[in-house]
């Protein structure tokens, strides 16, 4: 092996590109320009973002749309804690990204110094581990490390805070490109074989189970081990939102999303189970509802590769805890063939009225509604490679309802901590991962405003991404909580906005206002057929509520349903 | 109920904040909790103690060993151990209750360190419960200051610090378990 004297910052480049990083999402500052300065010798593509958030989300994006590890990169201090909501973000729904920020100098550490943060210490809770670096000799190997730590096992965000001097001083560089050596770190753990056993038993001996599909499916790539368990078994299976397209939503056995916006025969299902099988979920209280009240009468197998999760929130009789596909594998081999056409016919029957609550099937009142968009913006591009990054709220909620995913990593979206903010970032990291993918950013007109200034970033990097804002001109969903919750109170939730299509302009994207139902669809072929990112602002109704919902707190089958009066009414229209 | 963990950890800097801050994100509550070195200058060790129910002190497992820096945990509550406190006690001792008080350390096996005009101070070593009794019949003469640090605890039989520098932790079977006192 070659050694040779290099600066800690060209050593950071060296070995981020060793580990297949071929693009950045970055902000510089003093305290990371000497590895700023080191860039022009390095073949890794910089993406100047407008907001180091921006850069966490977009590191985190690419991520989720490549299965790659994500790279943000920012200066000390407020460069640092501009970061941690990405993070946070990237912790919950364990995304695999590694930020990298500059340092004061190790002298001046503990100082209070411009623009020091313990920015180590602040993260500590929200990163899944971090490193402070303060000599150049120890760069190759943490960068080694973090990129292990943060791609294996159940996967999480990384963060490397390197000082100045180790950035500016020189060291032997030396690759080891061999596994790391981390004692403590086992991210490889696999069920005993008794466990096996065990789990076999109880599938072969229920009658009315349902496979519940996390982001785990597609994390470890499983998708099509779940899709052949399910079809030998017949057992049908609901998602989790992070699950949508980690199994086909034209499937026969696919149920749709469970939980708090999931259909209602979804979540009577689960409640009905004798046997649930969690592939790579958590049992998030968004999913469960009422935890006393959940799946009370049913077995669980929870197959998980964080042994932590394991009896968090939902006792299971069988956790099988290890990597997804490898336990699947184990498992397909052994599973017998089982007719479940009562199971499944009954399942059918809870369907009931569905179809008539459904906003979808109402007559044209001349109002434009939320699922019509989503729901157009499915049938145009559902033949062509689609990933849509979606924001929080109620759109979110009704994308998940109304966007059928086929595909793994074609719907990203921030689950566990909700970031508002995240959908137009997060598809810029998805579009610089996929060019080749017809990317669609659905927002809010609320998120839409907390990391618009990104709308620059897509212009300087000339990247075709299209903007569906979903323009209610209220924060919709948190609208929805009061409409319920507190007596129509509306507090600070109508919002007085720009004239989006002019912002857009403003900032050279191609941009359209839509108000009427019939402008939907060919608004997206106009945004399809333009050659730059375009930008449609969806002007729908203010007050539409997304259903069925599970209040917080309450059982799962207890949801609340589209009233049947509104049902009526606009069938008389 | 107070579960007793040995955790061995990588003596680098940080960790005891990372392993403290772990049971406050969890909303675990930390009983006590003692850290120093061990026999391998590259490995310290804690001694853990906070009250949980079963599945809680599970999860408290699995979650300290997602910390990259955690070695080897051990749930030694109910395993055979020598568990240890030192407490130092400064008792108000004047002229007339001092050979009261010399008498009481000497039957709980105890040491008397620092001797003042007014006061003697006592060392003693052992079990909790075994310093809450000193404590106890001290009280009467007047407990001037305290101070304990918090338990240690290691297992009877085989030690564990192999393990702790593998990758995988190894059981302590039954027949290593001694019984001395």
């Amino acid at each position: 092996m070659t050694t040779k004297n290099m600066t800690g910052a060209s050593i950071l480049w060296e070995c981020l590109e060793r580990e297949g990083v071929t693009t950045v999402f970055g902000y510089p500052g003093g305290a990371i320009l000497p590895a700023y300065d080191a860039l022009k010798g390095s073949k890794i593509h910089h993406i100047l973002v407008r907001h180091e958030q921006g850069a966490t989300h977009m590191a985190d994006g690419y991520a989720r749309a490549s299965g790659k590890v994500g790279v943000a990169v920012a200066t000390s201090g407020p460069g640092a804690t501009n970061m941690v909501t990405g993070i946070a973000t990237a912790m919950l729904d364990s995304s695999p990204i590694v930020c990298i920020t500059g340092q004061v100098g190790s002298k001046l550490i503990g100082s209070d110094a411009f623009q020091e943060t313990d920015i180590t210490g602040v993260t500590l809770p929200i990163t899944k581990h971090n490193y402070l670096v303060t000599h150049a000799s120890e760069v190759a190997r943490t960068v080694r490390e973090a990129f292990y730590v943060a791609r294996s096992g159940r996967p999480g965000p990384v963060l490397i805070d390197i000082t100045k001097d180790a950035q500016q001083t020189t060291a032997e560089f030396d690759w080891d490109a061999a596994k790391p050596q981390l004692p403590g770190y086992r991210p490889d753990l696999s069920p005993e074989k008794k466990e096996y056993e065990q789990a076999l038993e109880l599938i072969h001996n229920s009658k009315r189970p349902v496979i519940l599909a996390g982001h785990g499916i597609i994390i470890s790539g499983a998708m099509n081990e779940v899709r052949d368990f399910a079809e030998r078994t017949g057992i049908p299976v609901a998602l989790t939102l992070l699950g949508l397209g980690a199994f086909p939503a034209s499937h026969p056995l696919n149920l749709g999303m469970m939980g708090m916006h999931g259909e209602a025969w979804v979540n009577h299902t689960i409640q009905e189970a004798d046997l649930l099988l969690a592939f790579g979920m958590r049992f998030d209280d968004r999913v469960t509802g009422n935890l006393k009240t959940y799946a009370s009468n049913a077995k669980k197998i929870h197959i998980e590769i964080d042994p932590a999760e394991i009896n968090k929130n939902v006792k299971v009789d069988v956790p099988l805890v290890g990597d997804l596909r490898e336990v699947l594998h184990e498992l397909l081999p052994h599973v017998e063939s089982i007719d479940r056409s009562e199971w499944l016919d009954s399942i059918d029957k809870l369907k009931g009225d569905a179809a008539v609550r459904d906003i979808q099937n109402l007559p044209d009142s001349g109002h434009l509604y939320a699922a019509h968009v989503i729901n157009d913006l499915w049938r145009e591009t559902r033949d062509v490679e689609t990933v849509v990054v979606t924001d929080v709220g109620q759109h979110q909620m009704w994308e998940a309802q109304y966007y059928k995913h086929e595909k793994a990593r074609s719907l990203i979206t921030s689950g566990g901590l909700g970031t508002m903010g995240f959908a137009l970032p997060a598809a810029i990291g998805a579009k610089v991962a996929r060019p080749e993918a017809e990317v669609w950013v659905v927002v809010g007109d609320g998120g839409f405003q907390m990391t618009l200034c990104e709308l620059a970033t897509i212009v300087q990097e000339k990247l075709k991404v299209n903007i569906a804002i979903i323009n209610n001109g209220f924060l919709g969903m948190v609208r929805q909580w009061q409409e319920f919750f507190y007596e129509r109170n509306y507090a600070a939730t109508p919002l007085l906005n720009p004239d989006f299509a002019k912002l857009g302009e403003a900032y050279g994207i191609k941009s359209m206002t839509v108000s009427g139902r019939s402008q939907v669809v060919p608004s997206v072929h106009q945004a399809q057929q333009h050659d730059g990112p375009v930008l449609i602002n969806f002007r729908v109704e203010q007050e539409d509520t997304v259903y069925p919902m599970v209040a917080a707190g309450a059982s799962l089958h207890e949801m609340i349903r589209r009233p049947s009066k509104i049902v009526e009414t606009a069938g008389d229209e | 109920m107070l579960n007793t963990y040995v955790v061995y950890v990588e003596n680098k800097p940080g960790v005891l904040t990372r392993v403290a801050s772990l049971f406050r994100r969890r909303a675990f509550n930390i009983d006590s909790l003692t850290v120093g070195r061990t026999e391998k200058p590259e490995v310290s060790r804690m001694t853990i103690t906070v009250d949980a129910d079963h599945d809680q002190a599970r999860r408290i497992e699995a979650n300290l060993y997602k910390l990259v820096n955690v070695l080897l945990v051990e749930n030694i509550t109910n395993q055979p151990a020598i568990i240890r406190d030192l407490a130092m006690i400064k008792v108000a001792a004047t002229h007339d209750a001092r050979s009261h008080v010399l008498e009481l350390a000497s039957v709980f096996r105890a040491r008397v360190v620092d001797v003042a005009p007014d006061s003697l101070t006592i060392e003693i070593t052992g079990a909790e419960d075994k310093i809450d009794g000193l404590l106890e019949v001290l009280r009467p003469y007047g407990v001037l200051e305290m101070v304990r640090t918090g338990i240690v605890a290691m297992r009877r039989g085989k030690s564990s610090t192999t393990a702790a520098t593998t990758s995988t932790g190894a059981d302590v079977t039954e027949e290593d378990v001694s019984h001395s006192v």
